[in-house]
């Protein structure tokens, strides 16, 4: 039975390994196809082809910026708006906190469109922080529920005690509240710069210089001009790219005991 | 509830009950910022989406300064143009094998193989399928693009069984973009899964085993009942993530060939973008956006239900 159970899943284990099989081994391979093989003589020339500042250190750079706004407006604006919302009782607290779940659901690809339109009517088009103000409002609704949730786990006795002493709400908010939830307040930061590392359609969509474009948006025109011819250098690309969030997913999936830290704190 | 008591109120009239009010204003103010931005970059595009669908507005030309209104004529160009039905089509095919079927069914028995074999078994293979969610969209669509390409892995496996591949993304896209998505995906419902099998009380399913309850039965009967809230939301949550996937069909078949994967959000990307038409595109958009809204409203109640 237990056997059984190993064997079937080290089967699908493999099958999720597969395709990366190819991304790893190609990336050593001078000579790579889009045949998975072991490379005849293996090589670091493909990292060493990537790593130049116009292909790899200013696309990531940006991918930088974009994230880390994109995190940091994430978190001002969600502790900001979880703070009433974990503290005080009102009637408006059910149906905003539902709204905002709502809100988790709309499909942003979707709605790329109608932004573009926006945009080009408030000519923020090719703005970088504009594009950070909206991929954190995509990821807000999560943000806030997420916050929301550890927020609620703050035992509320220590505030009392701190309003006593006659400290303001945003002053208790900072000193006491935001300290003791540093944990919280770190996953959703990861989760949402993972988030936003990887996302490829809002800024290939709001963002046209390539000056501006993060990893994302540049390894895709790499590929279409380069792809066809090198195959070592698109995964040796990719695998830099792919490794900060890789890094931090770790980070999360460690400091929380679990990678249920992600997922969990979806379902409210 | 602290339910203001007019009997306080006393002799200073209005004065205070104002200033408490206005206390209680500000004690909301710091809601301000979230709400200006989802105002500003969620409710105002998916309200200038319904506006712009009756509209000819479009990328370049006369259309671009001066989008004339034209009632519901992309609507009814929908019914008539050949593509829609099938990218409609291809869609609810996309979504119902590859997270519906795929990514749950997956997902779930993953989970609960993992609640029967060794811990480091378990902690391996949960990092394989762990890691292919983790890496950034388009590095996946990579892997998978090689994966099923002309001489990728997939193939080579088959021909050392002596099977003789196809060129799978001209060939089969659908299949291609569905098994990509379903390897992508899976990761979320085995979290989702594993969290919610932890929680299955070890008692009942013992006292299950006492009885002579069969493996399967036990599942039937036992365990997904006791989860069933968990597969609800998980299901809506994965229909509406992969109702949105546009980056892996886009980087492995772009919606082709002619057309035979093109789902909703790449064929309104391809209207709007591609043939400029602003007005269309913003019509299909509408209507992935009130199908997103149809589940997320489903979602929402499901969630309302679970915490009374």
């Amino acid at each position: 039975m237990r056997f059984g159970a190993n064997a079937a899943l080290v089967v699908i284990g493999l099958c999720f390994v597969l395709p990366l099989a190819w991304l790893l081994l190609a990336s050593v391979d001078p000579h790579a196809g889009y045949e998975t093989r072991w490379p005849q003589s293996a090589s670091l020339a493909n990292f060493a082809a990537v790593l130049t500042p116009g292909l790899l250190f200013q696309p990531l750079a940006n991918s930088f910026i974009l994230s880390a706004g994109t995190a940091i407006v994430n978190l001002v604006v969600a502790v900001l708006a979880a703070y009433p919302l974990s503290r005080c009782q009102s009637r408006f607290n059910k149906p905003f906190l539902y709204a905002i779940l709502f809100g988790t659901s709309l499909p942003v690809t979707a709605i790329m469109v109608p932004v573009y339109g926006l945009f080009v009517q408030l000519q923020l088009l090719d703005s970088m922080p504009a594009t950070i103000f909206f991929m954190a409002t995509t990821t807000l609704p999560m943000a806030i529920w997420m916050t929301k949730n550890f927020m609620d786990s703050v035992p509320l006795e220590l505030e009392e005690a701190a309003w006593m002493d006659g400290a303001s709400g945003l002053a208790t908010l900072r000193r006491v509240v935001m300290p003791l939830m540093r944990q919280g307040l770190g996953v959703v930061f990861i989760f949402v710069f993972i988030q936003a590392w990887g996302n490829f359609f809002v800024p290939f969509i709001l963002l046209l210089s390539t000056s501006k474009q993060p990893a994302a948006v540049s390894v895709f025109s790499f590929f279409g001009q380069h792809g066809a011819i090198a195959y070592g250098e698109l995964a040796a690309f990719s695998i830099l790219y792919s490794v900060p969030v890789l890094v931090l997913y770790t980070v999360v999936a460690r400091g929380s005991g679990s990678a249920f830290a992600l997922s969990g704190a979806m379902k409210g | 509830m602290a339910v203001p008591d007019i009997s306080q109120r006393g002799p200073l009239g209005p004065g205070p009950r104002l200033r408490g009010a206005l206390r209680r204003g500000l004690r909301w103010l710091p809601v301000l910022p979230s709400v200006l931005l989802l105002a500003l970059f969620m409710a105002a595009p998916v309200a200038w989406s319904f506006y712009a669908s009756f509209t000819d507005a479009a990328l370049t030309g006369k259309a671009a300064l001066n989008p004339q209104w034209v009632g519901l004529d992309n609507y009814a160009r929908m019914l008539t143009d050949p593509v829609f039905p099938l990218s409609a089509w291809l869609t609810v095919v996309f979504v119902a094998v590859s997270a519906i079927l795929g990514q749950n069914a997956v997902g779930l028995v993953i989970a609960l193989l993992m609640t029967r074999s060794g811990g480091a078994t378990a902690s391996l293979v949960g990092t394989a399928v762990v890691a292919a969610w983790v890496l950034p969209e388009i590095v996946a669509a990579f892997a998978a693009y090689a994966y099923f390409s002309q001489d990728g892995t997939l193939n080579q496996l088959l021909g050392t069984f002596g099977v003789q591949g196809a060129n799978w993304l001209y060939a089969f896209p659908m299949p291609a973009i569905i098994l990509a998505n379903v390897w992508r995906g899976t990761a979320f419902s085995m979290l989702v899964y594993r969290a919610a099998l932890s929680d299955v009380p070890r008692d009942i399913s013992e006292a299950a085993l006492m009885d002579g309850a069969r493996g399967w039965q036990r599942l039937a009967f036992i365990t997904l009942p006791v989860i069933r809230g968990s597969i609800a939301t998980n299901l809506m949550l994965t229909t509406l993530q992969t109702l949105a996937v546009f980056t892996l069909i886009w980087v492995m078949t772009a919606g082709g060939p002619s057309n035979a994967s093109t789902t909703l959000p790449v064929l309104a990307y391809q209207e709007a973008f591609k043939l400029g038409d602003i007005g269309y595109g913003t019509a299909i958009a509408s209507v992935l956006i009130l199908i997103g809204m149809f589940f997320g409203a489903v979602y929402v109640r499901l969630i309302r239900g679970a915490k009374p």
